[in-house]
């Protein structure tokens, strides 16, 4: 993997914080997250419910729920920080940069608009292109990303769509104005497996076709083992590992991705018992002091307690935010037979 | 693993007791909208979410259930419980058949932990009064051991005795799952379905949730009827798997018997479908092809032929029956080619 230079890097995450006012206090949700995501490369953003992982996301487009604001960090695209920009010229980069698909498509398209004439929307705002334009695209899109039958289904609503052909209609609005990145939170995690398989080779195929970038957020590691090159793992607010995907997921260099793969049933590898990773996740308001993952580690030692560890390079495009990392491959080697 | 009698051989034991439970061309409907809508739109009113089951469950082992959403697995087992009322069929429990009415002795036998521990526990009682009430009406055990029975309860579960004097939002999701396999436990049934039992809590702590799983099973030697879309899962857990596809069990076998050699064409392409921890991405076509159709219009014939990669024309005329194979009577498929080879469809689709 020779393009790891920072000239190759399309959109560049850099120290970013994301705060929620809540009751109780403020949650700092995002925690000083760096990302690079390559040109035509498909980063996953791996992590339980809480870890920051949509808010990352979110803050990366500026749609972020009322109550959260960014307080601080850089992401760069063609070297515009997006988090300085206002209303209005976000709305340009938007759709024509950088598109998002969200979980829910239900919930993310007008339902009181032909699904056809959201696909076309796009292209007639930001593309300039009159009503016949746009919907000749509009349809050839709806053709790329397998809508059958999409001269009739251009005028139907999206109630009339099942749940995986939704799907299908986010990523041809996602697609219309050719971003260079498509930011998907959770995209699949709604449908059935079937359907899921069907629109993870659409995107792969898609995004390879136009050399479109990924991040793709979601739970579920063998998801991102099929569709990402790279992958980075969250754990409260914070990336704790980062790397080649099959590097990661083989050979973890952290103890809380050691424990996400040894704690998920694998459907080719039975196990005779899970290993589950004890406690449960911090307070974003007053996290641990040290090393965040400590209080659930079994390989804590005294320095976790008090040091908080940075993300550090130690290999090759691979980065952890372990102190004892090499306690990490001891276990693979131990135990590895399980794993 | 535990042994179990379920896990022998291939042969269909030939258990004196017989089966611990026996659904005979089971059917759930619902009727839906107005008649006239129906007409118009050339449906059926009436959505038959589970159309003539037949399913046995032994004594002792762990039943998966598997389909997408729609396949009528979750209605399946809410008439099993006998929290939905079937409109054919019938069910037997140790060889008595249970009335569409039962009794609440029946009613224990039978109990049921649900996907969503934040919306199946009521939130306004503490662990301790939903216990105890529960033990009070069905008279579980003596008055005065009833405070006993509760701490052994939660200690069988892995909560901590102070649980009793907490609400449900005091819990974390995994605890609450605790809280609801412990009033399942509560009346010692026969039969223990749970639905879905981890797809609402995080990776790490669906871990301790099938351990907590397994675990008792071995301890009480407790059925288990498990309702999932995770295969990982499944495969993990149990002994056996029923497929569901429309409503109907197209495929049955022994957990490691189904993985290895699916004779059902839906069956071989949900296995193709799982996302798998090592890349296998030859950009080929998807595994299954298309979207299931509605409970409402079910394909005549073959239910799977709308999608299947290898229909003939019998598929459209003929509905195939869930037949046991040569040879291997524990594994059935409802398929007019199981005996066949299935093509793998990573493969075979593509030509």
């Amino acid at each position: 993997m020779g393009e790891r230079s920072v000239s190759q890097s399309l959109l560049q995450v850099t120290d970013l914080r994301v705060e929620i006012a809540s009751r109780r206090g403020i949650v700092r949700a995002v925690d000083g997250v760096s990302l690079e995501i390559p040109a035509g490369e498909a980063v996953g953003l791996v992590g339980e419910s809480g870890s920051g992982k949509s808010m990352t996301l979110r803050a990366m487009l500026g749609v972020l729920p009322s109550e959260a604001r960014i307080t601080g960090g850089q992401v760069m695209l063609d070297g515009v920080d997006l988090v300085q920009l206002g209303h209005a010229e976000l709305n340009k980069i938007r759709g024509t940069k950088i598109a998002m698909i969200f979980q829910e498509p239900m919930s993310a398209l007008n339902p009181v608009m032909r699904v056809g004439h959201q696909i076309a929307e796009g292209p007639q705002v930001h593309l300039g292109m009159n009503r016949a334009q746009s919907a000749e695209r509009a349809l050839e899109l709806m053709r790329r990303v397998g809508i059958p039958d999409p001269e009739r289904r251009f005028r139907s609503f999206p109630h009339e769509f099942s749940g995986g052909m939704r799907q299908r209609v986010m990523i041809a609005i996602a697609l219309s104005c050719e971003p260079s990145v498509i930011l998907c939170d959770e995209p699949t995690t709604a449908l059935d497996v079937t359907i899921q398989d069907q629109i993870l080779r659409l995107l792969a195929r898609l995004c390879g076709e136009s050399g479109t970038s990924l991040v793709f957020v979601t739970h579920d590691l063998p998801v991102v083992a099929q569709l990402c090159h790279q992958l980075a793992v969250m754990y409260a607010g914070q990336i704790v590992e980062r790397g080649n995907v099959q590097d990661v997921l083989t050979q973890p260099w952290h103890p809380y991705t050691l424990g996400l793969v040894r704690s998920a049933p694998d459907v080719d590898h039975p196990r005779s018992s899970l290993v589950a990773i004890p406690g449960s996740p911090p307070s974003l308001i007053n996290p641990p002091a040290g090393c965040r993952f400590n209080p659930r580690c079994k390989f804590a030692e005294q320095d976790c307690l008090v040091t908080d560890p940075p993300l550090r390079l130690v290999a090759a495009g691979r980065a952890t935010a372990c102190l004892h990392h090499d306690r990490c491959l001891e276990a693979l080697r131990t135990e590895g037979a399980d794993l | 693993m535990s042994a179990q009698p379920a896990a022998a051989p291939d042969l269909v034991t030939p258990d004196p007791a017989g089966p611990l439970l026996d659904a005979r061309d089971l059917s759930v409907s619902f009727s839906l909208g107005s008649a006239i809508a129906a007409r118009l739109r050339h449906e059926q009113r009436v959505l038959r979410a589970v159309d003539g089951v037949d399913l046995r469950i032994e004594r002792g082992e762990a039943l998966a259930l598997v389909g997408e959403s729609g396949s009528g697995k979750s209605t399946l087992a809410r008439a099993l419980a006998g929290l939905l009322p079937p409109d054919r069929g019938e069910i037997r429990l140790d060889g008595r058949v249970l009335p569409t009415r039962r009794s609440r002795s029946d009613q224990r036998k039978i109990q049921m932990v649900f996907q969503d521990p934040y919306s199946s526990l009521n939130p306004r009682m503490t662990v301790g009064s939903m216990l105890h009430e529960l033990l009070r009406v069905h008279h579980v055990v003596r008055r005065d051991e009833v405070a006993a029975y509760t701490r052994e309860l939660l200690g069988m579960v892995g909560l901590s005795e102070e649980a009793v004097h907490a609400y449900p939002r005091q819990f974390s999701g995994g605890q609450r799952q605790r809280v609801a396999i412990a009033r399942a436990l509560a009346l010692r049934p026969e039969l223990l379905i749970a639905d879905e039992p981890v797809s609402a809590l995080d990776v790490s702590v669906q871990a301790t949730i099938l351990n907590l799983l397994q675990d008792l099973r071995a301890e009480l030697g407790l059925t288990l009827l498990l309702i999932s879309h995770n295969l990982a899962v499944v495969r993990h857990l149990c002994d056996r798997v029923a497929v569901m596809y429309l409503g109907r069990i197209i495929e049955v076998a022994p957990t490691e018997t189904l993985f290895a050699a699916p004779r059902h064409p839906y069956t071989a392409g949900l296995l193709a479908a799982i996302p798998r921890m090592t890349f296998t991405g030859e950009e080929g076509a998807p595994a299954v092809q298309g979207d299931p159709p509605s409970p409402l219009r079910i394909p005549a014939g073959c239910r799977f032929r709308t999608r299947c990669p290898i229909a003939q024309p019998i598929c459209e005329q003929e509905d195939p029956a869930l037949l046991a194979a040569d040879g291997d009577p524990a594994h059935s498929a409802a398929c007019h080619f199981a005996h066949a080879a299935v093509p793998q469809p990573r493969s075979g689709a593509t030509s």
